[in-house]
């Protein structure tokens, strides 16, 4: 089954060059901004889109993106509003791809079977659930599998090669390689160190190998673009939005543009790594 | 209702499943390090050395055995209650005095198994959450005595009203970190943890402090607990040539209780009840995530969570800073699930009450989590005969919280 993970994949290896992945937080710092933002995202040059689904204990991540969840679910986010921006978002873009990142709780309780049926008619293509590890597959990815999602594994530092064909085995659409042992937002992701791990998980499947955590200018972007398939930028785009933010944590005029300029420069970084490459 | 087992005592399985609970749900970056634990604690607890050095720290370090206490007066003051009522009974309650192990609590004994743990693990550095501090206090007085880096988060708020237990901890030589994040209690504190652990997964050792999170935590700390229960076994036969015919302990992520349930689990005589925290009422702000939750996933496992119904993990309330946690070991949700224990609870009402009686009673003022326990003790003892044996787990002593429950009865003078 082809997703519109794998064809932009497809459309980028016939380019040449990495793709650019976004991670927001939905609904942050209000449901409608957030679907401003991520409906600006493609022309400023998002490839594919991760959106996260805000949960109260994000247990893996950093200051900016759990001050970015408080706000979404202070500003009235649930599983089901998350669902209906993607809906929304899908009404006037049908070729990026969008990926939900978030925590499993809220799916559980939401019901898989609903949660994966709703989730595909919204026109989500991929998952990625930070503390569903493979010895826990038969929760969700299995499911998602079958119901055509792509299911997005996370590989990290410790994932040592012994370990690497089980994280990989139930794993489609791409690899997400978190390249520091840490919370989202934390250490600088270094581009050498990064490149010998790359080509250590692509000793291991023939998937898109993109990588996060610790990217935020366009010329860190450009040096992981340039060793991987993609470059994952969250941390600094939150940052960029709540920066844009009034006293009160409130959306300004400013805050659409702000994170889309960001983005933009972001893109441009990554995009200009197939001639550095060359 | 699940089929009942031929045994309650076998569990976890291989997975670290209890009926649906348990389990390990946890961030890919910890996965190795949490596959190498499991390893490291099955290898150790098949060595007859580890168990040997586990003996003698118990023996000389932590001071075990406890006393099982008969409590004379308590159980006179709750005959006569029993009495007036017309009943003529009330059970002859005895009390497990964990709180006169080294530290002041129970905790200890599952921070000792940990550390040698880490030990052989070769594990330099050591991080905990805390709640009430305890589970702190003794982590950071293992650290000490084995000349190991030691890092506590604690919750801010907690922080404020544990301040005793922060004392301790610095002059033992650990860094106290409040937590500033959430709800500012024990289950941010544990998040920050997870988040250390995340981030120095190469040095570092989480001690978990009750029987939560990812497998192999819940089984290995009840294991490490389970001394209570065992000791309690034997204690009772010396005593009073019988097994016990009730056992009650007060419940948050619920260490203390398993470690007293465990070893009685299949000896079908014996009533067993666990006491969560009923905060300002079960219809207001509480912790009794058995009563009033649902099956969800937090901290690695799943079990029962208060939550909304989007999922969202809510706010817990006790007066006791060690019960204030929106969650319950797994091993608990599935004894609840097949009814082999009951779970009650008790309001922060009731435990200051019961706190009271206990002090003016007996001369032991318990911890404000034990005296939880006791709030249920009195209405149980009184409605069971006179030749019923009841065995009250006091998991620690109140001096942590003698600044707080000071400040609430001057309060009320006034």
């Amino acid at each position: 089954m082809t997703t519109r993970i794998d064809t932009r994949f497809a459309e980028l290896k016939k380019q040449g060059r990495s793709a650019f992945v976004t991670f927001l937080m939905g609904g942050d710092p209000d449901p409608a901004t957030s679907l401003a933002i991520i409906k600006a995202l493609p022309k400023a040059g998002a490839d594919i889109i991760e959106i996260g689904m805000p949960f109260t204990d994000p247990m893996a991540d950093g200051p900016a993106v759990q001050a970015a969840g408080r706000r979404a679910l202070n500003a009235g986010m649930t599983v089901t509003r998350t669902l209906q921006m993607i809906h929304d978002f899908r009404k006037g873009e049908g070729s990026t791809p969008v990926v939900l990142m978030g925590y499993y709780n809220p799916i559980y309780i939401y019901g898989v079977e609903k949660f994966l049926t709703d989730a595909k008619a919204a026109g989500v293509d991929g998952l990625i659930v930070v503390d569903l590890p493979p010895e826990e597959d038969s929760e969700l990815c299995i499911p998602a599998m079958k119901a055509g999602l792509n299911f997005i594994r996370l590989a990290t530092p410790t994932t040592d090669d012994k370990r690497l064909p089980a994280v990989l085995a139930n794993t489609s659409g791409f690899v997400y390689y978190v390249s520091i042992t840490g919370i989202t937002g934390s250490a600088a992701a270094d581009s050498t160190a990064v490149g010998a791990a790359v080509a250590r998980i692509k000793r291991h499947t023939t998937l898109p190998v993109c990588v996060g955590f610790g990217i935020r200018t366009a010329d860190a972007a450009r040096g992981i673009a340039e060793r991987s398939d993609g470059a994952v930028v969250g941390s600094a785009l939150v940052d960029a939005l709540s920066g844009s933010l009034d006293a009160e944590g409130k959306a300004t005029a400013k805050t659409v543009n702000a994170v889309a300029d960001l983005a933009a420069a972001l893109a441009a970084g990554v995009r200009s790594a197939r001639q550095a490459a060359e | 209702m699940n089929s009942l087992p031929n045994s309650f005592r076998s569990g976890p399985d291989a997975r670290g499943h209890f009926g649906i609970f348990g389990g390990r749900f946890v961030a890919e970056t910890l996965m190795p390090l949490i596959l190498d634990l499991e390893k490291a604690y099955t290898e150790a607890r098949a060595d007859a050395a580890f168990q040997r050095d586990m003996a003698g720290y118990r023996k000389d370090y932590i001071g075990r055995p406890s006393p099982l206490y008969f409590a004379e007066r308590l159980t006179e003051h709750l005959r006569d209650i029993s009495a007036a009522s017309g009943r003529a009974g009330g059970a002859k309650v005895y009390l497990k005095r964990e709180e006169l192990n080294h530290t002041g609590s129970h905790k200890v004994n599952n921070v000792l198994g940990q550390i040698l743990v880490a030990r052989r693990m070769g594990k330099k550095r050591i991080i905990a959450e805390t709640g009430a501090g305890q589970h702190g206090v003794a982590t950071a007085t293992l650290c000490a005595r084995f000349g190991l880096e030691c890092v506590v988060y604690m919750g801010a708020v907690d922080v404020a009203r544990q301040e005793p237990n922060v004392i301790r901890m610095e002059m033992l030589g650990a860094k106290v970190v409040p937590v500033q994040s959430g709800t500012r209690t024990l289950k941010d504190a544990m998040n920050e943890a997870l988040r250390d652990w995340v981030t120095n997964v190469h040095n570092t050792f989480y001690c978990i402090g009750t029987v939560a999170g990812p497998h192999p935590y819940p089984m290995m700390v009840r294991d490490f607990q389970s001394i209570i229960g065992d000791e309690t076994r034997a204690q009772m036969q010396e005593a009073e040539g019988r097994l016990p015919d009730s056992l009650i302990a007060c419940i948050g992520g619920g260490s203390n209780a398993m470690g007293l349930f465990h070893p009685f689990l299949d000896d079908s005589s014996v009533e067993i009840f666990g006491v969560e925290a009923a905060g300002h009422g079960l219809d207001k702000l509480h912790a009794a995530s058995l009563t009033g939750g649902r099956p969800g996933v937090l901290h690695g496992n799943r079990t029962y969570l208060l939550m909304n119904d989007d999922g969202q993990i809510q706010d817990a309330h006790s007066i006791s800073a060690g019960l204030d946690y929106p969650g319950i070991g797994p091993e608990h949700s599935w004894l609840h699930e097949t009814g082999r224990v009951t779970y009650l609870s008790a309001t922060d009402e009731e435990a200051l009450s019961a706190f009271q009686l206990l002090s003016r009673l007996e001369g032991i003022i318990p911890a404000l989590e034990s005296a939880h326990a006791i709030a249920r003790v009195v209405e149980l003892a009184p409605e069971r005969p006179k030749d019923h044996l009841m065995v009250v787990n006091l998991s620690g002593r109140g001096d942590k919280d003698v600044p707080q429950v000071g400040d609430i009865l001057k309060g009320r003078r006034k």
